[in-house]
């Protein structure tokens, strides 16, 4: 009869280009049957699904693997057609993922996945599952001085809170996201927006949202942040002021006046406090704006995206006059950016004219380092959830156990395959860079709440100390011929993630 | 467009096949040469089965009436073969995919080889190949959700059975009824899985347990129709669930007297009913193991 289809939506991964019909039907082009899949459900197959509109391969589990031969390439996953002679060439060492593991329900029963694999020498045994995060946050951390709204105000996405702004940190404004009271403590629409928002920017996908009182933001994980309509390069090395404070020493005897331009404080070198302990002689040359202290001044133009964030794209047009019983012929002049990204250099002619001139290699150099300590600004997002619960149910019959194992450093937290910082004190709440993960690692359901997938590490000696499901434990290379419910995916590992079954665990990890 | 998908199992002796819906697991016993053979050979007619099948969907997803539609896919006369005795009961030859494509690709597999005996699994629905002398054991699972062995039979050259499939609410397709598993021993693949599917959904009664749903909203292309399919069955009384297993025996008995099957294993909630030619040791009920919800 019909093949039957069901409504899973976590767990996706690998985003397929699917045809989409206005009543939000994708026709699957996957393979020859082309079913036609309604919103939230999989085709004949239950492989591909209609997920956000977008055709999903719904949950392979997903076994990373390390590269192992010389090429950078993958061990080939199934046998090649001619030598399908029944030989294991599975033999990456293998890291199995909860991506994709599906969840059980009750929480009770084991985990979808207990497999040991061996490092060297020693049995290792990995709990995966899917778990269902009720309890789960976002911290976003966008990279930028400009002011984006008030601390404690409420952001939105599509009119509705999804979080606020909290205290800011260096050079970046800081958000707080989700939550529980956003997502089932409000209306059924602050939830829903609030879980697609989280999934969103926890899927590396760009999300817009609007803070009251202040920016409209554009947020993507790894990507420069779109503050109203201004792209973010680069965090700036400092204020115009701070920049000649650590600079001042690499321009003195190089240059006889320095000017930072900078939308907040631009810095005059030798009128600045750095300039007069090194003894420089004053320059005569005035820039524009309000002097806020010797050397410091406010608005020398309009915010822009010109120099140094502000509209400025002709650097001489910031100077209101040069002294002529001050300044010299033959002065050299410096005039540079707060993130080293516009430079230009002068020499003043007989007329005291700033003449452009070809810039000396000193000073080229301590304009490459400005840039160079400039990091790109980024926004950047972690997801936080709370796995104590009754997940823990699925990995062993004494849940406490292994909240305990996990506490002192014996089991190993990942979050498909990615590292993640344990937050000391009650519950296994733990954070992770959702960069370090695959893509689409992360599903919902509609209760709503976060799907994400999670693998505790041990050895089998702790996981039976655990009183873990000794029964259920399979080995790694039966798991990957089988498959889950719906196949296996390799994946290469992400280099930059320590290797989860590395020996030593505990002692690693810091 | 994902190309078919080819690998060996774990065991080494088992071959998989996956391609979109169809997934099939491999096993055919024999000297080596003649088992690499007959995987070839499997592995080359699965690269066309679905393409096949696909051309003709539109066909095998109408509803038979008295005007038996032209096909011309071997899987596809397969399928309305074995439909056709049922055809006055609602059904479409969608019916019997999953056992067509299984007794398909086992004709591809013996082809001109000389095995010892074969079974090919699709998904829960078997088509298998004897030899004289040789058996092959089955697991009965009394329920789909969890599977669990609950039962074995065994299936011997000397007898007609060389098709076994199972039907639920919880399978991987929309059922009419409420029965947990039914399985059915016949001919062919194609035959148990057509009969499995009927006598499922005729496992049936009126409960406020039993939730239902039109296929329709559940699957655009359902070849159900508006029909109520079954999304979830409640805990029942131990008179409905007889009831339901009559209603159920009631349709089986009638395709054994029709020689369409040769035996039928009903499960609803712990009851078990057979029916027919079943050389087997059944428990009196089912042990439903880790699951409660039913």
């Amino acid at each position: 009869m019909s093949q039957k289809t069901e409504a899973k939506a976590e767990g996706a991964s690998g985003i397929k280009a699917g045809d989409v019909k206005d009543d939000g039907v994708i026709t699957c082009d996957a393979c020859p049957v082309l079913c036609r899949i309604r919103p939230e459900k999989t085709g004949a197959c239950s492989r591909y699904g209609n997920v956000n509109g977008k055709l999903t391969r719904t949950d392979p589990v997903i076994v990373t693997q390390q590269i192992s031969d010389e090429n950078g390439g993958l061990v080939p996953f199934l046998p090649e057609q001619e030598d399908w002679d029944g030989s294991m060439n599975f033999q990456s060492p293998s890291f199995i993922t909860g991506i994709g593991a599906t969840t059980t329900y009750p929480d009770y029963k084991p985990a979808p996945f207990i497999v040991s694999s061996e490092h060297h020498d020693v049995d290792m045994v990995t709990v995966v599952s899917e778990g269902v995060f009720s309890y789960c946050g976002v911290k976003v951390k966008i990279d930028t001085d400009r002011f984006i709204g008030p601390e404690s105000a409420p952001v939105r996405v599509k009119g509705e809170k999804i979080g606020h702004v909290t205290t800011a940190e260096y050079g970046s404004q800081m958000l707080a996201l989700g939550g529980v009271h956003h997502l089932t403590g409000g209306a059924k629409k602050e939830g829903n927006v609030t879980c697609q928002s989280m999934l969103s920017l926890c899927n590396k996908d760009r999300v817009e949202m609007t803070i009251d009182g202040g920016a409209t933001l554009t947020v993507q994980a790894g990507e420069p942040p779109i503050i109203d309509t201004n792209q973010e390069e680069r965090m700036r090395v400092g204020c115009g002021s701070a920049a000649i404070g650590m600079f001042a020493l690499q321009w003195h005897g190089h240059a006889d006046e320095v000017i930072v331009v900078d939308d907040h404080i631009t810095g005059v070198l030798s009128e600045h406090q750095s300039g007069k302990f090194l003894d420089m002689p004053s320059a005569g040359i005035r820039v524009r704006g309000r002097r806020s202290t010797p050397g410091r001044y406010f608005q020398v133009a309009e915010p822009g995206a010109g120099w140094g964030g502000t509209d400025i794209t002709e650097p001489l047009s910031i100077i209101e006059s040069i002294d002529p019983d001050v300044a010299w012929a033959g002065l050299r002049l410096l005039m540079v950016s707060t993130t080293g990204e516009d430079q230009a250099y002068f020499i003043l002619d007989d007329d005291l004219k700033p003449v452009p001139a070809e810039m000396p290699a000193d000073l080229e150099t301590s304009v490459d380092r400005i840039a160079e300590n400039c990091e790109p600004a980024l926004s950047t997002v972690l997801f936080m959830g709370g796995a104590g619960g009754s997940l823990r149910a699925g990995v062993t019959v004494n849940p406490v156990l292994l909240t305990r194992s996990v506490r002192e450093l014996r089991t190993r937290v990942t979050c498909g395959g990615a590292p993640v910082y344990v937050w000391p004190g009650g519950g296994i709440t733990v954070m992770v860079d959702v960069l370090r993960l695959p893509n689409d690692s992360f599903g919902y359901v509609p209760t709503p709440a976060l799907v994400a997938p999670i693998e505790f590490s041990m050895s089998r000696e702790e996981y039976l100390a655990l009183g873990g499901y000794e029964d259920h434990i399979k080995p790694l290379t039966d798991v990957i011929r089988e498959g889950g419910l719906h196949g296996v995916q390799p994946m290469a590992w992400q280099g930059n993630n320590p290797w989860p079954l590395a020996e030593r665990m505990a002692l690693e990890d810091t | 467009m994902d190309v078919p998908q080819v690998g060996l199992l774990a065991d080494g002796r088992r071959l998989h096949l996956q391609h979109g819906p169809i997934d099939l697991v491999i096993e055919a016993f024999g000297s080596l040469d003649e088992v690499a053979a007959a995987y070839m050979q499997a592995r080359l007619k699965f690269e066309t089965v679905l393409v096949e099948l696909a051309k003709e969907l539109s066909v095998l997803r109408r509803p038979l009436c008295d005007l038996r539609p032209n096909v011309k896919g071997p899987t596809a006369i397969r399928m309305l073969d074995a439909a056709w005795p049922h055809r006055e009961t609602f059904l479409t030859p969608m019916a019997a995919v999953a056992g067509s494509v299984a007794d398909e690709m086992m004709s591809a597999l013996l082809d001109g080889r000389c095995l010892e005996k074969a079974y090919i699994n699709n998904s829960g629905d078997i088509a298998v190949y004897l030899t004289p002398g040789e058996t092959l054991k089955l697991g009965i699972v009394g329920q789909l959700f969890y599977a669990a062995i609950d039962g074995t039979t065994e299936l011997a050259f000397d007898r007609p059975v060389r098709g076994v499939a199972t039907s639920g609410w919880q399978g991987r397709s929309w059922s009419l009824g409420i029965a947990d598993a039914v399985t059915v021993l016949a001919e062919n693949a194609a035959a148990a899985d057509v009969a499995a599917t009927l006598i499922a959904n005729a496992v049936n009664a009126d409960h406020e347990a039993i939730e239902r749903a039109p296929a329709s909203e559940q699957d655009d292309q359902s070849d159900l129709g508006d029909r109520m399919v079954t999304v979830n069955v409640g805990l029942l009384d131990p008179t409905t669930v007889e009831k339901a297993l009559g209603n159920g025996i009631e349709v089986a008995g009638r395709m054994y007297e029709a020689g369409l099957i040769t035996a039928a294993v009903l499960v609803l909630k712990n009851e078990i009913r057979a029916l027919g030619d079943l050389p087997a040791t059944l428990p009196e009920t089912v042990s439903i193991k880790g699951n409660d919800n039913g």
